[in-house]
């Protein structure tokens, strides 16, 4: 019986010894160590253009600049002018709109609102000089801002509210002679500070990523590979790779993880095959806002409050405004953790003058389902807020909100709501009925950047758990782990309990039988227990 | 009485190790299904997957050994005292009777045997591995240029697989409980892993021995 015994238990330790030498661990993962030798070499500009004599001497206006730089790349304006990041528009193919242009020119947004009849201070990010209204000349060369994006010696800043002129401080010499790759500063200076301030509206891009750890941002970490954006964002002739769905529509010319890391990056098949439908960042951007906050929630509606008749700040514990007379109230929050959506890679924004189809009003569309081939579980910033409105014509409207001087009816200095509205839609050549009131809105964010070390990426519990997993709102779909057929679950339990208790009976029930039946074996057969039974 | 060689050496290794993975497979399918936490899902999907690929290797081997020893004609089901088998567990147990039918190398399954052995095997084996096959290449789409299954809906797959499961738990308890119903409580469990079980050698010695007891009471 102990031979027995150990046989079985031999055979069951067996099992285990031989499920665990099928599993094995993580190999090295030849391709990834490939991959960081390869963007280890940092290339050497083949120009040094402190040498170049065409930029010894002293510029008068940034517009020189420019010219000086025409004088050797004689086309390359052409490129950058034939950009979304000049033009503020790019055309495409929009489903319901047919050929459209949408852009910084005509989208709305969650934050501040829209670029009409405030360009004066928006443009601060546009790559050009003078853009003081919608009548702008998009067609002078000379105006394209070459520095913004090339200055290599961190010293050029473009002023406030300078319709996109350089701060008066700005050595343009020094700048000019520095030129070369843009940098994370570069890039930064628009895409960091983008809403307002730091990390206003990305989440995941903001002036930590200048120099962070690799647990912040593995890329970009300054203890690990110290990418630089273009390093993904690749500018074949001044067209970047990559676009952000606030203001694009379609999903050509994205910049993606598998363009280095290919569809199959795993040693694991199970998590290459996740690959299907869960794009890379669901799993390996845990969290975002790792270093500081980020805006989760502007309500325009409670903008305009005055103390003694001036505008004021609040700020919360970390130094965020929580609340400013100029623009309403804020949520703020850090270490967010992503919520998760169907995206196809196509989008659709609201533009100014679309009519309210539903509320929340969606600012930007991601479209896709669990149903579309084509569609991946994305992780989303979800901005929420509320906006001025039209309650006649039922459409959002863009409010004039910079202004030079008081009795501008800019709402940044007079806090009139009907003056500020009346003529920012005037300058944007829209009707206005005189009647506003405030309407909640939304906007979606992809959370593409501070993606984790692997060792911190999503583990497979936090999806497939029954309870309170990350996809938890993400229904429609099995995901197993998370769904089940309830009743069968149920039915299962009952009849498997159902037939152990009828097994445990019918095994009493023999035992008494055996009971009761020795004890009157005993009694009347001990008498002739010495007979032979043979 | 005689000392059989009943089970071969091949058939109780298949036995049990069948048995074990079916076991180690509930518990840790269980757990991928979400019913409790033991070894974590993303290990227990793992170990599951590993055990199913060996559980599929063990039923190809058994296959082929039921086949080329004509073993699988232990299994043809009859309805010959089938009747007298199920009144015999309902009652006769109880008063001490034998069982209606005799155990041989020959037939070594009574007929309710033959029957719910057959159906397992037939049955409940063919849907569990077939539902878990698929369970298992299941992706959604064809970007990594993969087999797709995918138009036959996972909450489907998954329903006909946690079937097979819960049939095969409810099998498992009655199957091990009906092992204690032999001569003694441990000499059907005795016999799968020995090998060697105590058998009647014929109907006349049965008689006789009926006889036996009956003059003895």
């Amino acid at each position: 019986m102990l031979r027995n015994l150990l046989f079985v238990i031999f055979t069951i330790l067996l099992m285990i010894v031989l499920v665990n030498a099928f599993h094995k661990e993580d190999n090295y993962n030849l391709n990834l160590e490939e991959l960081k030798h390869k963007y280890a070499l940092k290339a050497i500009p083949s120009v040094e253009h402190s040498k170049l004599p065409a930029l010894q001497k002293e510029f008068k206006s940034p517009q020189e600049v420019t010219e000086a730089c025409i004088s050797c790349h004689t086309e390359t304006h052409k490129e950058v002018m034939a950009s979304s990041h000049w033009n503020w528009e790019r055309a495409s193919y929009v489903e319901g709109r047919g050929i459209s242009s949408a852009g910084k020119k005509n989208v709305m947004n969650n934050f501040c609102l829209g670029t009409n009849s405030n360009q004066q201070s928006c443009a601060k990010c546009h790559i050009g000089y003078g853009m003081t209204s919608s009548r702008f000349d998009f067609n002078n060369a000379r105006n394209v801002d070459c520095m913004v994006c090339h200055d290599n010696s961190e010293e050029y800043l473009k002023g406030a509210s300078m319709a996109g002129y350089p701060d008066r401080t700005v050595n343009l010499e020094n700048v000019a002679q520095s030129v070369g790759s843009p940098r994370k500063s570069n890039c930064g200076s628009c895409h960091f500070f983008s809403g307002g301030g730091n990390n206003v509206k990305h989440g995941d891009l903001e002036s930590a990523q200048l120099s962070c750890s690799r647990d912040v941002d593995v890329h970009m970490g300054a203890n690990g590979m110290n990418l630089e954006c273009v390093t993904c964002h690749t500018a074949e002739n001044h067209q970047i790779l990559g676009k952000l769905y606030s203001v694009s529509t379609d999903n050509t010319n994205r910049a993606t993880c598998e363009q280095c890391h290919t569809n199959t990056p795993h040693l694991s098949e199970v998590l290459n095959r996740h690959e299907s439908r869960v794009s890379c960042q669901a799993c390996h951007i845990p969290q975002y806002a790792k270093v500081n906050s980020t805006k989760m929630s502007w309500k325009w509606s409670e903008a305009g409050k005055l103390k003694d008749g001036k505008p004021y700040e609040e700020d919360d514990s970390l130094g965020n405004h929580h609340y400013m007379s100029i623009k309403g109230s804020f949520k703020w929050e850090r270490n967010v953790k992503p919520d998760y959506i169907w995206f196809n890679g196509t989008a659709d924004q609201y533009l100014l003058g679309d009519a309210i189809k539903s509320i929340p009003v969606k600012m930007n569309t991601l479209n896709g389902s669990y149903h579309d081939r084509s569609s991946k579980i994305i992780p989303v910033k979800i901005h929420v807020g509320d906006q001025i409105y039209d309650k006649v014509y039922n459409r959002l409207v863009q409010p004039k909100l910079y202004g030079e001087t008081e009795g501008d009816s800019a709402f940044w200095k007079d806090f009139k709501w009907d003056e500020a509205v009346a003529a920012g839609m005037k300058e944007s050549g829209l009707k206005y009925s005189g009647q506003y009131g405030f309407v909640e809105t939304v906007m979606y964010w992809p959370v593409n950047h501070m993606v984790s070390p692997k060792e911190q990426a999503v583990s497979c519990a936090e999806c497939h758990t029954r309870d309170n997993g990350r996809l938890a709102k993400l229904t429609g779909f099995y995901l197993p782990g998370r769904d089940r057929n309830v009743i069968q679950d149920n039915v299962g339990i009952w009849a498997f309990f159902l037939t152990l208790a009828a097994v445990l009976g019918h095994a009493f029930l023999r035992i008494f039988v055996l009971i009761r039946k020795n004890k009157y074996e005993k009694q009347i057969i001990s008498y002739d227990e010495d007979k032979p039974t043979e | 009485m005689r000392k059989v060689y009943i089970y071969k050496g091949f058939e109780r290794f298949w036995h049990w190790t069948q048995a074990s993975l079916i076991m180690f497979l509930a518990i840790t399918g269980f757990e991928v299904h979400g019913s409790y936490s033991i070894f974590g899902f993303e290990k227990a999907a793992e170990y599951h997957r590993v055990a199913s690929w060996m559980l599929i290797g063990l039923l190809i081997f058994a296959i082929f050994w039921h086949l080329t020893t004509g073993e699988w004609r232990q299994y043809i089901p009859t309805t010959k005292q089938l009747k007298e088998q199920i009144k015999f567990y309902i009652s006769g147990i109880f008063k001490g009777e034998h069982h209606p039918t005799q155990k041989s190398e020959l037939s070594k399954l009574n007929p309710l045997q033959r029957i719910v052995y057959l159906g397992f095997k037939v049955i409940l084996i063919p849907l569990t591995t077939t539902s878990g096959i698929l369970y298992m290449l299941y992706k959604t789409i064809d970007q990594n240029n993969l087999i797709v299954v995918e138009d036959y809906p996972l909450s489907s797959i998954a329903f006909w697989h946690t079937m097979g499961a819960i049939l095969l738990m409810i099998f498992l308890v009655v199957h091990v409980y009906m092992t204690t119903t032999g001569k003694t409580p441990t000499s059907n469990i005795n016999a799968m892993i020995t090998g060697y079980e105590e058998l009647e050698d014929n109907e006349e010695e049965v008689e006789n021995e009926n006889i036996q007891n009956y003059e003895t009471k």
